[in-house]
């Protein structure tokens, strides 16, 4: 048996799912898009899927998730709907429900957060619902897990059965609709197919005959004619007048006020105030302190001092071969162990930014900040994506999750890494340090040019094909505040958390062993120094690319491209190529070599260059698990990269002229 | 007197008219509710001036100015 569950984003769909599911749940994309998909087996009955379809206000056409929602109920024919509503909204959520209901399979009305809406005093009179939409209505609490007995009782009770026939529109319509109706055949979903054709729904994904295409034309003119109106607005609004209608009979509003947070959080005064304190401390406790102290621990204490030599001690003790030996430990559990090493700053970040969704201070962000970032073609919610990529672009491309509208979302995630990571600041500190003598507008200018390149991205990409295409209104649900739930809170932060260090175990797995082989091999598979390895030949073919830039040597070439593993190996990668094995995070003791090799001029763009281009491959595997289609993932690389250049090469070039 | 949504002063509550423009905007203005005859009261603009923050069946909607422009209302 197949149960779907659909419902209004924010009604507690998710909640409900997990309720239902437990953790043993599938979590994928939707073919051809990237819309979340998770199935599971029902606890209480393991030969039951649930479907969590995504959160949609309509089965209108237009937006990617309602049209995969529509695609499942009418191509994999569920046996039940459950038609997750949130009582404390009920008259917006309900107008899904009509929709739902026209479909003709059964629907369950599950009546959420009936426990805010008693706190409340409201009152719902469940009988007069079920008697107003035809279809049983069960109160739950998906927070609480109550009535989930109920909900399925009443969802074996309906399966199989024909859904009852209510009048929501007016007359004149319901023969309309009817007339269409007969001259579909036997076509299962009847009514439905003969709404949409009226809407005159370009997506219906079946072929139907001229003569019902006739006859949808027709009626639709003559109902235009009648209503005065446009056909979709005349639907829209007998929906919502049916609603209204029946909420006069089963639905009575509490008297109680509750204060409204807004009232402060979004004064016009005390908003950005607010706001910017609420940002300092997100970052302050996770990227600043206690996030980075964990870090530091387990990257230099436990990765550094207990894992590596352990892994030597004992793959020394079973006789394993040296290179071997530095493979695992140099490549694998070095290269993994720098990337795992942000999972207590990870963890932490998602944790907070839990925190804001689940209260409701999110979508506030997003109506606070839409007007700025929209001028650049960016949403209100980018903020957030980019503030994080200050401290790691990985976390940063993963929190744009948030952004609903896709556009907005890809061109977040193409240019979060635009902006200086930590791991970036190193090689910031080196340049600084070797050729400006450590003078203060180094670092702010890198960051000022990361805002910029993001600022004029979002300018270009606007104009491309990719993004043109959806412009996504920004019409957007604020929702009630409320006290987010520490199960709901620890799922958040734990499904992402999870997925970033299942990445690690992958992509970025191979991608230091190939580095590691690249850097310690020459072709013919000798081990040498770096300095002669593949990557080393690699780094002198390539050289001649950057040297319109200003930096075309061998050496930064080579940097350059280690700084792809990581961009904090470029200072080490320079250390090794100079000969100094082990050097300070800023580099001190190559710096007279990089003044032989740099000058100022060539030396900022070649700071420039590779803090703009691809970054390193731990975002890259973030940015194409995040987009999705591989094509945009390298486009978002090209694009970068060509950025990069163009940039560079400019400011080389005027920069002569000058210096 | 008609005017459009956008011109609307905060604290006031509204009558929605007429739905202008087109296409996908316009239809996910009507399915989260502003459809003709739907009283809309406002709430609030954003502190830098735009979206606005509107009240309507029972839940708070923000829409942008320049969308909330196709709205007719008296």
């Amino acid at each position: 048996m197949k149960i779907a569950l659909a419902g209004n984003p924010n009604s507690g769909k998710t909640t409900l799912f997990n309720g239902l599911t437990g953790s043993n749940q599938y979590v994928g994309n939707w073919p051809g898009v990237t819309v979340e998909k998770k199935e599971g087996k029902l606890l209480a009955d393991k030969s039951i899927t649930l479907t969590d379809l995504p959160g949609i206000y309509s089965l209108s056409p237009y937006t990617n998730e309602e049209i995969v929602a529509r695609n499942y109920l009418i191509n994999e024919h569920p046996d039940v709907i459950i038609n997750i509503v949130d009582a404390t909204n009920l008259e917006r959520n309900l107008y899904l429900t009509t929709q739902l209901r026209e479909i003709g399979i059964p629907v369950v009305v599950a009546l959420n957060m009936m426990d805010v809406v008693r706190k409340q005093g409201t009152f719902i009179c469940v009988k007069s619902l079920e008697e107003a939409y035809g279809c049983p209505f069960v109160e739950i609490s998906a927070l609480r897990s109550e009535g989930f007995t109920d909900l399925l009782n009443k969802v074996y009770s309906v399966k199989g059965t024909e859904p009852q026939k209510r009048l929501i529109f007016d007359h004149h319509i319901e023969e309309h609709v009817n007339e269409l109706e007969n001259t579909l055949g036997d076509l299962n979903y009847k009514r439905y197919y003969a709404v949409r054709l009226l809407e005159n729904d370009q997506r219906l994904g079946i072929e139907v005959s001229k003569e019902t295409l006739e006859t949808a034309e027709r009626v639709r003119k003559e109902l235009e004619g009648i209503f005065d109106d446009d056909i979709e607005s005349i639907f829209a609004t007998e929906r919502y007048e049916y609603i209204e209608k029946s909420m006069k009979t089963c639905h009575k509003c509490g008297l109680k006020k509750t204060f409204n947070p807004d009232t402060i959080l979004m004064n016009k005064y005390l908003a950005l105030p607010i706001f910017a304190f609420v940002m300092f401390c997100v970052y302050y406790i996770s990227v600043t302190t206690i996030g980075t102290i964990a870090t530091d621990w387990v990257n230099d204490t436990l990765i550094g001092e207990i894992i590596i030599p352990g892994a030597q001690n004992l793959l020394a003790s079973i006789g394993t071969s040296e290179w071997l030996i530095a493979l695992i430990t140099d490549g694998v559990i070095g290269g993994v162990g720098a990337v795992l090493g942000f999972l207590p700053q990870l963890a932490l970040l998602f944790f907070l930014l839990s925190l804001l969704e689940d209260s409701g201070y999110m979508a506030r962000i997003a109506f606070l900040l839409d007007k700025i970032f929209r001028k650049f073609g960016l949403s209100g919610k980018s903020f957030i994506p980019i503030l994080i990529g200050t401290g790691c672009s990985v976390p940063g491309i993963m929190a744009s999750r948030t952004i609903e509208s896709e556009s907005d979302r890809k061109m977040t995630v193409i240019t979060t890494s635009f902006m200086p990571c930590s791991a970036k600041l190193p090689v910031i500190a080196m340049i600084s340090g070797a050729m400006f003598g450590g003078a203060s507008w180094v670092a702010p200018s890198a960051y000022f040019i990361g805002i910029v390149a993001i600022l004029i991205s979002g300018l270009v990409l606007k104009k491309t094909k990719p993004f043109k295409s959806e412009e996504a209104p920004f019409i957007m649900e604020l929702p009630a505040y409320h006290m987010p739930k520490a199960s709901n809170v620890f799922k958040h932060t734990w499904e992402r958390v999870r997925s970033f260090a299942v990445k690690a175990g992958t992509v970025i797995f191979v991608a230091c062993i190939v580095i590691w082989l690249l850097s310690n091999f020459n072709f013919a598979f000798e081990m040498v120094d770096s300095n002669e390895s593949m990557l080393a030949d690699i780094g002198s073919v390539i050289a001649p690319v950057f040297k319109p830039l200003g930096f075309g040597t061998w050496e930064a070439s080579v940097a350059t491209l280690t700084g792809l593993a990581a961009k904090e190996n470029i200072v080490g990668t320079f250390g090794v190529l100079y000969g100094t094995a082990e050097v300070a995070e800023d580099g001190m003791e190559i710096w007279a070599n990089l003044q032989q090799a740099f000058t100022p001029l060539s030396a900022y763009c070649f700071l420039i260059f590779n803090l703009l281009c691809a970054p390193c491959i731990g975002a890259l595997g973030a940015i194409k698990r995040e987009i999705g289609k591989g094509k945009i993932a390298v486009f978002a690389l090209t694009y970068q990269t060509i950025f990069a250049y163009i940039v560079t090469f400019i400011m080389y070039n005027v920069g002569k002229v000058f210096f | 007197m008609t005017n459009t949504l956008d011109k609307i002063k905060p604290g006031q509550t509204v009558r929605v008219t007429k739905l202008g423009g087109e296409g996908a905007v316009r239809r996910r203005i009507m399915d989260m509710g502003l459809t003709k005859g739907t009283n809309v009261y406002v709430e609030r603009m954003a502190p830098l001036g735009d979206p606005m923050e509107l009240r309507l069946r029972g839940y708070s909607l923000s829409i942008r100015k320049a969308d909330a422009e196709f709205i007719e209302v008296v």
